[in-house]
């Protein structure tokens, strides 16, 4: 889906999280939201997927104006920071809650349910943890539920508050290829946030550079490294 | 040095925060001390007078239909202003911790007045509001709806002092967890009321049910505000606290005493029930505090 950020601003009391930005997704493309915290990267991704409101601005999906739509009505599968999964559920539940959440009349039916669980746990190469409540799971695998979770409600793109903040560096590598081959089995277009401009750099197809709530700079992970545009890419980004 | 003497002499390592033995002894001991002279020791001392005369005249001053009806009006009086409460105290919960809001702080104070007013003035409070001599009150008394010196006013008076306990309960609970559960449920496209029944609720329960159980504990046993509400009415408006005092006043201690045997017998059951669901679900409260 083709997602497109038009003049969006956001205040908080009296603060600006975002002056106004604009930013246009193509369809099917592995974006990162790179820059230092209080940047308003989270708070654009929040934006996307309707768990904040903008003060002012347009967010299209596919051309369809989408600002007003609710959280619920945008279909986003968005992954937490600390994966928030359902602490009283089993894996298996969780990864069914989106399904089973569905009005009556769309919801699958129970061994469709169960088919879809099980295909997302191989997805995310844990077959056998189902029966597993999240405090019994690593950081990594955590991580990989949530975004099996997310994936379930077939949503129209992907969403991803920092993925591998919590996580070590081995599991991070390991994790990023991971993240990598999701997005290019299913084809969605998926914008994560980071601070971290080696895992931008290395992961993303386009890195959207962002600081004091302005996008400083966009543009392919190269094309940023051999050109920085601003003082604050060339410092960041360590050029 | 051989390798033996170094076995034959281990040395015993206290972690940072262990304390001597002494020390721990002493502690435990002074607890316990402490624990039967303010608690066990008059709990026991009910008993034992309430059986003074036999197990029988005791069970007969339980028969009077004065005793019934106090132990009646008091049971009904918690089955009807307990729930209302862990209703009205999960929504100000939820309330104040999901959401941004201006005069936040104020709410919060508000919900703590009732455990800061005595509980005899808010018992005048309500007396002033819905009495004979008020706009309310006489217009209810009027239309024979009486709230004062009647079950309503007892309602409100125990509702009012027991307010803050499941609240009190749920906010740093609930503050802890935060909402980006909520927030995940509600991206997987499930309605508020969902989010609430399947996410929210299940993990606030164990919170919730402390908060209920000092409530009821509270609402059965609540003195002040009722007396000063209830007009103290024989076999009518006499809740078991209230009785018990005429009754001591009188000095028919036998008949005070196993009321408040049967009073404290609540409140036991109420802790017993409480251990016994922590000791049937301890794996899943751990996994709750783990995580």
């Amino acid at each position: 889906m083709h997602i497109e950020i038009d003049e969006i601003s956001k205040q908080f009391g009296t603060t600006a999280a975002l002056t106004p930005v604009s930013l246009a997704i193509p369809s099917g493309a592995l974006v990162a939201l790179l820059g230092p915290s209080g940047s308003g990267k989270t708070t654009l991704l929040r934006i996307l997927g309707g768990l904040e409101f903008p003060t002012a601005g347009r967010v299209l999906f596919d051309g369809a104006d989408a600002t007003n739509l609710t959280v619920q009505e945008r279909r986003a599968g968005f992954v937490f920071q600390s994966y928030a999964l359902f602490r009283h559920m089993t894996v298996f539940e969780n990864i069914a809650y989106g399904l089973n959440a569905r009005p009556r009349a769309q919801r699958p039916a129970r061994a469709e349910i169960v088919r879809r669980v099980t295909k997302l746990l191989e997805l995310i190469q844990l077959p056998d943890i189902g029966a597993r409540f999240p405090s019994q799971l690593s950081g990594g695998q955590r991580q990989r539920v949530a975004l099996a979770r997310a994936l379930a409600i077939e949503p129209r793109m992907l969403l991803l508050d920092e993925p591998f903040g919590a996580l070590d560096a081995k599991v991070r590598k390991e994790l990023r290829q991971g993240l990598r081959d999701i997005h290019d089995t299913t084809g969605l277009t998926t914008v994560f946030v980071t601070h971290d401009q080696d895992e931008a750099m290395e992961l993303a197809d386009l890195v959207v550079v962002m600081s004091m709530g302005k996008i400083e700079q966009v543009g392919k992970p190269a094309d940023i490294r051999a050109k920085p545009a601003t003082p604050f890419v060339r410092e960041f980004i360590g050029a | 040095m051989s390798d033996t003497s170094l076995i034959a002499t281990p040395t015993r390592f206290r972690s940072a925060t262990e304390e001597s033995p002494a020390a721990r002894w002493g502690m435990i001991i002074f607890a316990f001390v402490g624990l039967s002279i303010l608690v066990f020791a008059p709990l026991i001392a009910v008993f034992v007078v309430a059986l003074a005369d036999g197990v029988a005249a005791s069970l007969k001053s339980l028969a009077t239909r004065d005793a019934r009806e106090a132990i009646r009006l008091t049971l009904t009086i918690a089955a009807i202003s307990v729930p209302l409460n862990a209703i009205f105290g999960v929504a100000a919960a939820w309330f104040i911790t999901k959401f941004d809001f201006r005069g936040k702080a104020f709410l919060i104070t508000l919900i703590d007045l009732p455990f800061s007013v005595s509980p005899v003035v808010a018992g005048l409070c309500i007396v002033l509001m819905f009495g004979t001599n008020s706009l309310v009150g006489g217009w209810l008394v009027a239309n024979g709806y009486p709230i004062v010196f009647a079950m309503p006013g007892i309602i409100l008076a125990t509702m009012f002092v027991t307010f803050p306990f499941v609240a009190r309960e749920l906010i740093p609970v609930m503050i802890e967890q935060g909402r980006a559960e909520e927030e995940a449920a509600l991206t997987l496209g499930a309605s508020g009321w969902r989010v609430f029944f399947t996410v929210t609720l299940p993990n606030i329960r164990w919170a919730l049910l402390y908060g209920v159980l000092l409530c009821n504990a509270r609402a059965m046993g609540e003195f002040g505000a009722v007396a000063v509400v209830s007009g103290k009415i024989r076999g009518q408006t006499a809740t078991m606290p209230t009785t018990i005092e005429m009754l001591y006043q009188e000095y028919l201690s036998v008949a005070a005493f196993s009321l408040a045997a049967v009073l404290a017998m609540l409140a036991l059951v109420t802790l017993l029930l409480k251990t016994a669901l922590e000791i049937r679900h301890a794996d899943q409260l751990a996994t709750m505090r783990r995580h």
